[in-house]
């Protein structure tokens, strides 16, 4: 006897976009418990580990911020190659705040978000008539150049960097502060992307052209999005700043460019838990490779490889799918 | 009042390279009036479109909307100003439902002044909008993502599109080719009421014989030259018009 295998959503007995009757229980979890799960498992997880994955785990908030911001540029039409733009500029301006000024971090950070983001955008600016690739290559070069600037004029410590700067009072804070901020960009910017404005941003992304089309200034819009994207790298940026007590070249590195666009990829570009979700594998992976040593990042090159042919939709998607569908036998009729 | 004409053209022309376009295009659009641009394939018809909208910048010549220069302007600001256009090759947000594309439209900053600086339900209006030019409500095919749809509705999803700009003048490019006679016949009473409400209109046309039937003017273009104008019977009874799309005799 044949058979094949059906896909059938899950059931919810009255369900649209923004209407649903709650009949159960059940149904109810089954909302409910794909928005419980980060929140109960950010408050719980600084509680569980030990010291040394506590500074995992922080570096895993900041990439996963990171790769939300690469997301958003994404979504918005944009490929970003240099996210080390925004996480470094946030990183100096929180320094320079910090070390010449003598602001407390509590100020430094969340003004150093929004002057990065400010200054990353007006960076950005001129190229926003770019597309595609194009705009791709500038992105990654900037970082790289402003790297060579510090280098070549030694502003800012030069090559040594800004040390001793002040630290937050204590890890815990650090943590749930990034923590707080990821959940915060997690279900903010994913309201905001499926809200209309978010329907224009990706409509530029669609076709750009059939948006001006309808009267709306794309580049005004990009500017928004870069924006947005640029202050949430900012903040990772300063975060990271008062974390190591320190500020220097290395913020511009290329690490802060291309991880968080591979967290993205395997995680599932297009949604931010699926940035997210990439950034909750790929940062962790890496230290628990730290034993193999110079084959570490051998093994993490086929680990990526691996999932980019075996999964392309991104692990969030295949989870998200197998969650809202299940699959059954049944036989075919002849 | 009606004097001054809504949409003038001045010896409008574009050269890419050494290839002369649209060469000295001049015509004037009262309101209210149907103008149709007919030639053969490769005569300057979607490239005078793009210069009338600023998707390309005129090599010389004028375009004049309503007493104002719009030659220079960005598309968004011509589009703000009342002027909307379908594109040939339709251009819908793919990954969106066919109502969702409709958001981006509404979204336009000329909706919200004209409707005095509040933009309302969006989805509701969309919806509206798309059954007006044939999205039958309850076949559900509003909701069904653009990918999907065949390519009659994505033509009236670029009308409809169009629509809910609120023009004044709407440019249809070629907005017939590609669908049946049974499609076609379904929509030129859409166009026919848009007239009656006073809309102006310009069609590119192939489809000549639903053309002529609802257009008060006629312009034929050939190498990016106005060669004809007139009511429908004269520029077909032109004999530079029967050359330029039969052939010559000799």
């Amino acid at each position: 006897m044949e058979k094949r295998r059906e896909r059938i959503d899950r059931g919810i007995k009255v369900r649209a976009e923004d209407i649903f009757a709650l009949c159960s229980w059940r149904e109810m979890l089954y909302l409910a418990a794909p928005r419980l799960l980060p929140v109960v498992g950010f408050i719980v997880l600084p509680m569980v580990l030990g010291p040394y994955w506590q500074r995992v785990l922080l570096s895993v908030a900041i990439f996963a911020l990171l790769a939300i911001s690469w997301d958003i540029l994404a979504q918005s039409g944009m490929v970003s190659l240099g996210q080390a733009l925004f996480f470094g500029m946030g990183a100096y301006c929180s320094g320079i705040l910090n070390h010449y000024f003598g602001m407390t971090p509590f100020l430094t950070i969340p003004l150093a978000a929004v002057m990065g983001g400010a200054l990353c955008t007006i960076l950005l600016i001129p190229v926003l008539r770019l597309r595609g690739v194009y705009f791709a290559m500038v992105t990654l070069i900037i970082p790289l150049m402003l790297e060579r600037v510090i280098e070549a004029t030694k502003i800012f410590g030069g090559t040594e960097g800004i040390s001793g700067l002040t630290p937050l009072p204590s890890t815990w804070l650090e943590l749930y502060i990034l923590l707080a901020a990821l959940l915060a960009a997690l279900f903010g910017f994913r309201r905001l992307m499926t809200s209309d404005y978010g329907l224009v941003l990706k409509g530029i992304q669609d076709n750009d052209r059939s948006v001006m089309n309808a009267g709306i200034n794309i580049y005004w819009f990009k500017i928004q999005a870069l924006f947005i994207a640029s202050v949430v790298g900012a903040f990772a940026g300063a975060m990271m700043t008062h974390v190591y007590r320190f500020v220097g070249m290395p913020v511009f590195a290329l690490d802060y460019s291309i991880l968080p666009i591979a967290a993205a990829m395997v995680g599932g570009a297009g949604s931010f838990a699926g940035a997210t979700l990439g950034a909750f594998i790929l940062v962790p992976l890496s230290e628990a490779l730290r034993a193999l040593g110079g084959l570490r990042i051998v093994f993490y090159g086929v680990f990526l490889v691996v999932f980019v042919v075996g999964l392309p939709e991104g692990i969030f998607h295949f989870v998200a799918r197998k969650y809202h569908q299940f699959e059954r036998w049944v036989e075919v009729e002849k | 009042m009606s004097d001054t004409p809504l949409l003038r053209v001045e010896a409008l022309s574009k050269a890419f390279g050494g290839v002369q376009a649209v060469n000295r295009v001049s015509f004037d659009l009262n309101k209210g009036e149907l103008l149709g641009i007919i030639g053969p394939n490769g005569s300057g018809k979607t490239t005078t479109v793009n210069l009338i909208t600023g998707f390309v910048k005129a090599t010389s010549g004028r375009v004049i909307f309503k007493d104002q220069d719009i030659t220079s302007l960005a598309p968004y600001k011509i589009v703000r100003l009342g002027i909307a256009r379908t594109f040939q090759m339709v251009k819908p947000f793919y990954q969106l439902p066919a109502f969702k594309n409709m958001i981006i439209p509404l979204y336009s900053p000329r909706v919200k002044s004209l409707a005095g600086g509040k933009y309302g339900d969006r989805n509701a209006v969309a919806l509206d909008l798309l059954e007006e030019v044939g999205f039958e409500r309850d076949a559900q095919v509003a909701y069904k993502v653009a990918s999907v749809l065949p390519q009659g509705y994505l033509k009236r999803l670029e009308l409809a599109k169009a629509i809910a700009l609120h023009p004044e003048l709407m440019i249809l490019d070629e907005l017939f080719s590609g669908l049946s006679l049974a499609e076609v016949a379904s929509i030129v009473p859409i166009i026919e009421k848009l007239l009656l409400e006073g809309k102006t209109i310009i069609m590119i046309e192939h489809r000549l014989k639903e053309l002529f039937k609802i257009a008060s003017q006629v312009i034929v273009l050939n190498f990016g030259r106005k060669i004809a104008e007139g009511s429908a019977k004269e520029v077909m009874e032109s004999d530079e018009v029967k050359k330029a799309y039969l052939g010559s005799e000799e």
